[in-house]
């Protein structure tokens, strides 16, 4: 009953999105149809996905509050402790890092420029050893210096997990190499600096040994675990609390649940600062469980944007797509996740690829997208790098995009899988997220027509890493099929594929790898292009992974997600970010100093 | 009677044991039994084996459950101490520990969390009580009349429609559709008016549920007192009839009014879900739904722990008051 | 106690019942509780009202009491016929000015005193509140005093203590008592007892009814007393009247009824009294069948499916309602059987099995 109400709502969605404008919805790629700006005239409301690509209201005005909104409270403030996309954006008003994603809108917006660092590291031969200058006189809130030791110290509070515990562990897997290393708080060297991986030969220096070469280590160092923290002002386990500011803001007010109020930093030095504009006095994040009254807040203006920027509930939506004036306050951007269905070959008869190509043909990805919410929730997507990262690009091999399936090409792969009548199977669900259940329903629908016979599972939705997670789960179970999505830590195509096709990320308890791809060829390809310098050649190794993983069929992508945000006309320098899929928090002001 | 008092709080002390253990029983059981690792929830998107020990140790996973409930029981007692990594942190008792998931202190959370089913029940009570009853007893004494048909109804009304139902029309006409009333809590010490008008609707309507058991409750036992001989003695005194209504007649019909009033009291304290849900409410129903769904421990003992404590409080309180009303009612 | 049922003796008499019908309205039809019920009662004398459950005599003191107005859910009950209480008629009355009678006037004793006694309330309270209610001047401790006094009255040992208790604190027959204290601390002129005795032991059923005797000579006030028990009110009634399916049946002098009772009903009313002086088997001749319907009345005499000598009537008990003749001076009787095979059959049949 109430998955039959989603999916009349959903497919009324799409119906309006459809016909109200054409919103770039079925093509795939790297394009976001930016173009479909409709009204075309700068001023009041500048056009539906006017901020995927280029700045919507540039602006140098200061003053004012932003008013942010979320039904999602963040998971930490601690930059060491955040996992949310909206968190490690947010962060960006009060936390510097070496690196850090330039504040430009699209690609752009994916280059990593030097912030606390003075330059680019300088990169040793092997590529093994990075080493970075600090700018001077660099302060953190309470005009303290920052310090390279200060750098050291917050990765390595990353390294007590039973203390800060929550955030992305790529840099212990980079840095601690056999050390060991338990994190300053039981640290026995007096300076509790004794990561030996990472040197500080001075204040302004700092050098990183890696174990074998990474092009990828520049963004795991422009994460918030890589953020300098003064070691007199750490608070352990409880620093997200009251998180010390080396950003254009520091915190006035942290309430849980209820909300957090950002004022300037004093400290901050806008000259040293590359790109952050910080044009508001103070930046407010509300917290309520209420969703339509969020909306409404948006529609009428009194709200500024969505932080969490997971787009308008299905009521708002509606309105908004039926109004081209309140269209033209929206964006629809990709948000670098790919939602998508996995076939497990350790399940019979997905040990076959005609069998796996054989759903691939079969499945009705119209049906798919109209089940997570229609065109504005998602384009049809032929492969598994999204349109965000570099070495993505229109691959669809099954003709996925095309937005039918092709039953006549499901049935030969049928007879050549040797399962000419069909066969039984069972698709692995999330039981909490409608979305995907109805997903679910939908490909069992399509499938049907080729007789192949689907039971839907419906899983605790918290169980994951126990569940799909496991592989002997998988295989016990029989979850020849499992619906998913991925978003990247950083945008690379290691950044969103390793974890799902590198033989060597599978695991027995929180495995990402559903399909168990475990290719050489596939493996060798990620160490090659870790050790590529150029971004370039790199991408062009991920392009190449991304297109076997398609060919092998392991797996079915239904969308590339997208989400409809509104965006308050009032505000300034709005544009997306590729780097979090989302408006770039730290650049936008508002136009009235209101 | 203090010997009472002490058998029945000791008792009570009991009894909340039995549910904490029963509790930490049920949470470690059931991952026992899916396979699953309560700690696999806490780390990031990528279960690195680091990160799931850390977590492990920091949650005190890592400890037998036989241990891990005596250190729950002693801080709760005696308070216990946190490593925070720079410095240890005490959790004076009572201590329930820390949230897995915000790593706030469940002891002032949930004291934070039930002044909203304070605030709710509060006002809720006062209107369920006082309209419920009156509703029942102008009933009672209208019996057979239009007017006694009329309330009947709409109390039968009340009792079936659920919160989830009722709330939602009242927030769709009151709250969307007229906007006399706005649609989010705010905490007294906030803004007391702001708590007043965003409690309104909820007050209502949660009242509107109760008051319809209370009316048809004082009706029947209203209907039930008029027969008893000791009114008619009261009659044949001479007094009048408000007097032999409002004292002799009312004093019988509230005992058991009372009663259902105090368990109805401690269920409200321990959690509405539906209504908080409905309204938007963060109070324990909301904590304990959250906490369950994200197997945050410390959180699901605490509610489960205020739950039953205000039951059980609720329970202890009811049977005082009904020695106080009841003169035959004694305390042993 | 007056001899006749003309209605110009009202004023004469201190209570005075005449033609009372009280009817009341139930889904099944109309309940006539009472239907037609005359007597008069002088002040200082004592009235025995003796019937089964259902002969109409409970309700009948409710009536006087003005208490029956709670009808049931159809309406209230329909009362018709007159009750004058020392010049006033209480049926015509304004419910309030009843009130006011209730309490001060006239009182009330009933059958269980457990149940008749508030429960939340001590003894002392109910009897001050009684006292208060028509002594509005009378401040609270005069008030309690009165209790008190009202208390010892009754002989309850140590009342300024007991005064403090509540009803279930106290034995039953020290809960009638209190009943009975209740019920005089207004010194009422007329006292009514339903089944004063019924719900008590038998030990401490005698102490009660010598209490009542001799507070009435103290307080010289008339009494009517209520019960289906003929012994209790052997000695203690000047009349009785006995009543059967809410009218009368019999009625008159105490002595005349023991001795020589003329009515079938009464006869089996004495048949079933315990005797002491008697031997067992030959006493309690229970009278046969059970209490008639009050919604269908049996036509004719009420009695007559009961009564063994109905074929003597010639057919008149199944047709002709009985009326209440005189069947010697002071003493009447309602029944078809002429009065000399009356005496023969109570002579013959009766009297030696008592």
């Amino acid at each position: 009953m109430k998955r039959n109400r989603t999916l009349a709502a959903a497919a009324l969605v799409a119906t309006l999105a459809l016909t109200t404008a054409a919103c770039g919805g079925s093509k795939g790629g790297g394009s976001n149809g930016g173009g479909d700006n409709a009204s075309g005239k700068a001023g009041a409301a500048a056009g539906f996905n006017a901020a995927a690509d280029k700045v919507v209201n540039p602006s140098t005005k200061k003053g004012g509050t932003l008013e942010m909104w979320t039904t999602t409270d963040v998971d930490s403030l601690d930059p060491g402790r955040a996992y949310y996309a909206s968190v490690w954006n947010y962060e960006r008003f009060y936390t510097r890092t070496l690196l850090a994603f330039d504040g430009k809108p699209g690609k752009d917006g994916l280059k990593l420029v030097p912030d606390l660092a003075s330059a680019q590291p300088e990169v040793s031969a092997d590529a093994k050893t990075y080493t970075f200058k600090l700018k001077p006189g660099l302060k953190f809130e309470d005009g303290s210096v920052i310090t390279s030791k200060d750098i050291k110290y917050g990765i390595e509070r990353i390294f007590a997990q039973d203390v800060v515990s929550g955030g992305p562990t790529y840099l212990i897997n980079e840095l601690d190499q056999g050390q060991n290393y338990k994190g300053p708080y039981t640290d026995s060297d007096p300076n509790k600096l004794g990561l030996k991986t990472v040197e500080t030969p001075d204040d302004t220096t700092i050098v990183f040994h890696l174990a074998k070469p990474n092009s990828d280590f520049p963004f795991l160092l422009a994460m918030g675990s890589a953020a300098p923290v003064p070691q007199k002002l750490d608070a352990g386990s409880k620093y997200g609390d009251k998180p010390v500011s080396s950003g254009p803001y520091k915190f006035k007010s942290v309430e849980p649940g209820k909300g957090y109020e950002l004022v300037r930093n004093e400290n901050w030095d806008p000259a040293s600062d590359p790109f952050r504009k910080a044009l508001p006095d103070v930046v407010k994040l509300t917290v309520t469980t209420n969703a339509d009254d969020m909306d409404a807040r948006l529609l009428a203006n009194t709200a500024d944007l969505d932080w969490a920027q997971t787009g308008l509930s299905q009521a708002a939506q509606v309105k908004v797509l039926q109004d081209p004036s309140l269209k033209a306050n929206t964006d629809d951007p990709y948000n670098g996740f790919i939602r998508y269905v996995t076939m497990a070959p350790t399940v019979a008869p997905f040990d076959n690829v005609h069998c796996r190509n054989a759903v691939l043909y079969a499945a009705d990805t119209t049906a798919l997208q109209t089940a997570r919410g229609g065109s504005v929730a998602g384009s049809l997507y032929g492969s598994m790098l999204p349109p965000n990262i570099l070495g993505s690009d229109d691959y669809d091999p099954f003709g996925l995009t095309k937005g039918k399936p092709n039953l006549d090409k499901a049935k030969e792969e049928l007879k050549a899988c040797g399962k000419a009548d069909g066969f039984k199977t069972t698709i692995a669900v999330r039981g909490n997220k409608p979305k995907e259940v109805n997903s679910a329903v939908a490909l069992q629908t399509a499938l049907k027509a080729v007789n192949i016979d689907v039971t839907v599972d419906q899983y605790d939705g918290k169980l994951i890493s126990s569940v799909i997670g496991a592989p002997d789960v998988v295989k016990s179970k029989g979850y020849g099929l499992i619906v998913m999505g991925w978003g990247a830590d950083y945008p690379t195509g290691s950044g969103y594929l390793q974890p799902l096709v590198d033989g060597r990320f599978i695991t027995q308890n929180g495995n990402n790898n559903y399909a168990e791809i475990n290719d050489p060829e596939i493996n060798g390809w990620f160490d090659q292009a870790a050790q590529a310098t150029d971004p370039a050649k790199a991408a062009e190794l991920y392009k190449k992974i991304n297109h076997k993983v398609i060919d092998g069929a392991y797996y079915l992508p239904m969308v590339a997600d997208k989400a409809l945000n509104w965006r308050n006309p009032r505000l300034t320098n709005v544009y997306i970010s590729d780097a979090f899929g989302e408006v770039d928090f730290q650049a936008l002001g508002v136009s009235d100093g209101k | 009677m203090l010997v009472y008092l002490f058998r029945r709080l000791v008792n009570v002390v009991f009894m909340l044991l039995v549910v904490a253990a029963v509790t930490f029983g049920i949470f470690f059981m059931v991952p026992k039994l899916t396979g699953t690792d309560p700690a696999m929830l806490y780390v990031g998107k990528i279960a690195d084996k680091v990160a799931v020990e850390g977590i492990r140790h920091k949650m005190g996973l890592d400890k037998s459950i036989i241990e891990q409930f005596w250190l729950f029981l002693k801080g709760v007692f005696v308070g216990r101490d946190y490593n925070a990594g720079t410095d240890m942190t005490h959790c004076a008792a009572p201590c329930l520990g820390y949230s897995f998931k915000t790593e706030r202190e469940v002891w002032p959370l949930l004291l934070n969390r039930v002044g909203v089913d304070f605030s709710l029940a509060a006002g809720a009570c006062v209107l369920w009580l006082v309209f419920g009853t009156a509703t029942g007893v102008v009933s009672a004494l209208r019996r057979g009349t239009a007017l006694d048909r009329l309330t009947m109804s709409v109390a039968l009304a009340g009792v079936s429609l659920p919160i989830y139902f009722t709330g939602l029309v009242a927030l769709a006409v009151f709250g969307h559709q007229l906007g006399w009333f706005p649609i989010n809590y705010t905490d007294l010490t906030d803004d007391p008016l702001a708590w007043f008008e965003g409690l309104v609707l909820p007050w209502v309507t949660l009242a509107f549920l109760y008051a319809a058991t209370y009316a048809r409750l004082s009706r029947a036992t209203l209907l039930d007192v008029l027969g008893e001989d000791y009114i008619r003695t009261a009659r044949a005194k001479g007094l009048k009839e408000p007097v032999v209504i409002g004292k002799h007649a009312m004093r019988s019909t509230l005992t058991p009014i009372l009663t259902i009033f105090g368990m109805d009291l401690g269920g409200l304290l321990g959690g509405a879900v539906l209504t908080e849900k409905t309204f938007n409410l963060r109070g324990l129903g909301y904590e304990a739904v959250t906490s369950i769904q994200s197997s945050d421990l410390p959180v699901i003992m605490g509610v489960t722990l205020f739950a039953a404590f205000f039951i059980v409080m609720a329970n202890l309180v009811v049977d005082l008051l009904y020695a106080v009303v009841d003169p035959r009612v004694r305390l042993t | 106690m007056s001899n006749t049922d003309q209605p110009n003796l009202a004023d004469k008499s201190f209570l005075s019942v005449r033609d009372l019908k009280v009817h009341f309205p139930t889904d099944d039809g109309l309940v006539k509780s009472v239907n037609g019920l005359s007597f008069d009662l002088e002040r200082g004398k004592t009235l025995g009202i003796v019937g089964e459950s259902g002969s109409g005599k409970s309700v009948t003191s409710l009536s006087i009491m003005g208490l029956h107005r709670t009808g049931t859910k159809r309406g209230a009950p329909r009362i018709s016929g007159e009750i004058w209480l020392d010049g006033e008629d209480l049926v015509a009355a304004d419910p309030d000015r009843v009130r006011k009678l209730r309490g001060q006037k006239m009182a009330m004793i009933f059958q269980d005193p457990l149940t008749a006694m508030h429960p939340y309330y001590t003894v002392g309270a109910q009897i001050v509140e009684g006292y208060r209610a028509h002594h509005p001047g009378a401040s609270k401790k005069e008030a309690r005093k009165r209790a008190v006094e009202m208390l010892d009255r009754v002989g309850i040992p140590q009342p300024d203590r007991r005064v403090d208790n509540y009803p279930h604190e106290f034995s039953g027959g020290m809960r009638q008592r209190a009943m009975i204290a209740m019920a005089l601390v207004n010194d009422p002129s007329l006292l009514i007892a339903d089944e004063p005795t019924t719900a008590l032991d038998v030990t401490v059923q005698a102490q009660i009814l010598d209490l009542i005797r001799d507070l009435q000579k103290e307080f010289g006030s008339a009494v009517i007393i209520i019960t289906h028990d003929l012994g209790v009110v052997a000695e203690l009634a000047d009349d009785i009247l006995v009543m059967y399916g809410g009218k009368p049946v019999e009625r008159g002098p105490a002595a005349t009824i023991f001795e020589s009772p003329e009515h079938p009903y009464t006869w089996g009313l004495l048949g079933s009294m315990p005797r002491l002086d008697r031997e067992l088997q030959d006493r309690l001749i229970p009278v046969k069948g059970t209490p008639p319907s009050l919604i269908n009345v049996p036509s004719g005499c009420a009695f007559h499916p009961r009564c063994p000598y109905a074929e003597l009537t010639g057919g008149r008990s199944t047709s002709e309602v009985p009326a209440l003749a005189e069947a010697a001076p002071r003493h009447h009787a309602a029944c078809h059987l002429p009065i000399a095979e009356r005496h023969r059959i109570f002579t013959e049949e009766i009297a030696p099995r008592l």
